[in-house]
């Protein structure tokens, strides 16, 4: 029995490399039935309980299951505020646990996911709690990665934006800091910089990594640059969110002093941190990185539910 | 030994069952029974003397506690806001046991996390607080939940 069946997938701290290679392998499989069908998960019921929107991530999830054909019930938008309104959060998880086999938890409170793994017997898939972790998109950032480049070692990385809230980062850093990276450049304006608990996984992995307020002094190094966004509410001053955001953003001039196989990734929506021009260049990966969302869902699904062997 | 007793040894023969808390930092007593939610109100006999002579810190607090015998696990919480403190186990005015506390692998229910969006601070969610210790010297202990991390001066905050 692999390790990953039945597995809680609240934190990327609670996977090491080889769990993450074996998900990559089977997302690899999985890449020709995303848009075709495989009856791995018929007698399977998803639970999707969204606290807080996401239209990506919850149409992902559906998607990897159904081309699975599991099926999917649960809530998200209007239907999730009443329900949070009518009982604890520790009661509706508990309803879910009744009627479906794994749980994907969606929560504006961190330590959400956590919490209902404690409550829940069935598995359940943490997409995203708060500004802590969403470890399924750094599973696909990850698989991004080692798909187009060939290797998660021995790479320079640089991350953009919001270090401080985005839900992302963390997951993200703490992903790489199961593989061999060469370095990561943390880049952010000073308001927006990188906490403690972040820094510390870095420290504790002993990862070399650099902060720097300015992306065009370090672009050349970089194989890979992840960019988040800087959201306003994080700036109470409208005329530093104004600044900010003008020298945040990747610009096809910045690109020009970049490495050819330089990849560009974002866990999208984008605003305007990734002008529309750059989709155009050779570095940008961001829709395809989207796309293997839904393959990397699927053996993440697949692997719980213990049914690798059975992918043909 | 000497012939005259001390202030402090005064006040440990003076209690019949119970704890009393030796070597606490100066001025930290009252933090102390706030740790370990003891208001006065439980109708327990509490004795606290602030900043008398010790030869070990200084100037210490005490505090004796009669009529309620703490666990060990309960008290070693004090080791958060007293690192030094030593717990005097008291039955029929003997000293049964006589430990230094020291801060726990996890501190459960007795801190409150700061982090207004920890899933620990929601309304009406029977949900308990539990803390990880990261480091004790220098203190760092970090919400199971939310992940926050915490140092030595936050933990007065957090009662
Ligand atoms: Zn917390």
């Amino acid at each position: 029995m692999s390790k990953w069946a039945s597995r809680d997938v609240i934190s990327m701290i609670d996977f090491d490399r080889e769990e993450l290679e074996e998900l990559f392998e089977l997302a690899l499989r999985m890449e020709k039935y995303a848009h075709s069908r495989l009856s791995l998960l018929e007698d399977k019921i998803l639970a999707v309980a969204f606290f807080e929107p996401s239209t990506r991530t919850r149409l992902s999830f559906e998607t990897a299951m159904l081309r699975l054909g599991g099926k999917v019930i649960g809530f998200s938008g209007e239907e999730a505020t009443s329900i949070a309104k009518g009982e604890s959060f520790a009661d509706t998880i508990r309803m879910l646990d009744v009627y479906a086999d794994a749980i994907v938890v969606r929560h504006y409170l961190e330590g959400a996911a956590k919490y209902a793994a404690e409550i829940a017997d069935n598995p359940v898939i943490n997409a995203g709690d708060g500004s802590q972790n969403h470890p399924t998109q750094a599973m696909l950032d990850l698989y991004t990665i080692w798909r187009e480049l060939g290797r998660v070692d021995d790479i320079t990385v640089g991350v953009l934006g919001d270090l401080k809230y985005a839900r992302t980062i963390r997951s993200l850093i703490e992903g790489l800091s199961k593989f061999r990276v060469r370095k990561i450049y943390l880049i952010s304006p000073p308001a927006l910089k990188p906490r403690k608990e972040l820094l510390d996984i870095l420290e504790r992995a002993g990862i070399r990594y650099e902060y720097t307020e300015r992306l065009q002094d370090v672009i050349q190094d970089l194989d890979v640059l992840y960019v988040v966004r800087i959201q306003r509410e994080r700036l109470p001053d409208p005329v530093e969110y104004e600044r900010i955001r003008g020298s945040y953003r990747v610009t096809i001039d910045v690109l020009r002093r970049a490495k050819d196989s330089l990849i560009v990734l974002h866990p999208l929506p984008r605003v305007d941190e990734l002008p529309y021009e750059i989709d155009q260049t050779k570095h940008a990966r961001y829709f395809r990185q989207a796309a293997y969302g839904v393959p990397v869902r699927m053996a993440l699904l697949t692997l719980i539910f213990d049914r690798a062997d059975k992918v043909p | 030994m000497s012939s005259k007793p001390s202030e402090d040894q005064l006040l440990i023969r003076k209690i019949r069952d119970g704890i009393v808390i030796d070597h606490i930092p100066a001025s930290k007593a009252l933090t102390v029974l706030r740790l370990l939610k003891i208001t006065g109100k439980e109708g327990l006999r509490v004795a606290l003397v602030m900043n008398v002579e010790s030869r070990k810190i200084g100037v210490k607090d005490i505090i004796k506690i009669e009529g309620r015998e703490l666990s060990r696990d309960e008290l070693s919480i004090i080791a958060l806001v007293a690192p030094t403190a030593t717990i005097n186990i008291i039955r029929d005015y003997r000293v049964v046991s006589k430990f230094k506390v020291e801060v726990p692998d996890s501190i459960e229910g007795a801190l409150r996390c700061l982090n207004t969006r920890c899933i620990t601070n929601k309304p009406n969610e029977p949900i308990r607080t539990k803390f990880v210790t990261i480091s004790r010297n220098p203190l760092i202990i970090k919400c199971h939940y939310c992940g926050t991390y915490y140092t030595e001066e936050d933990i007065e905050k957090m009662l």
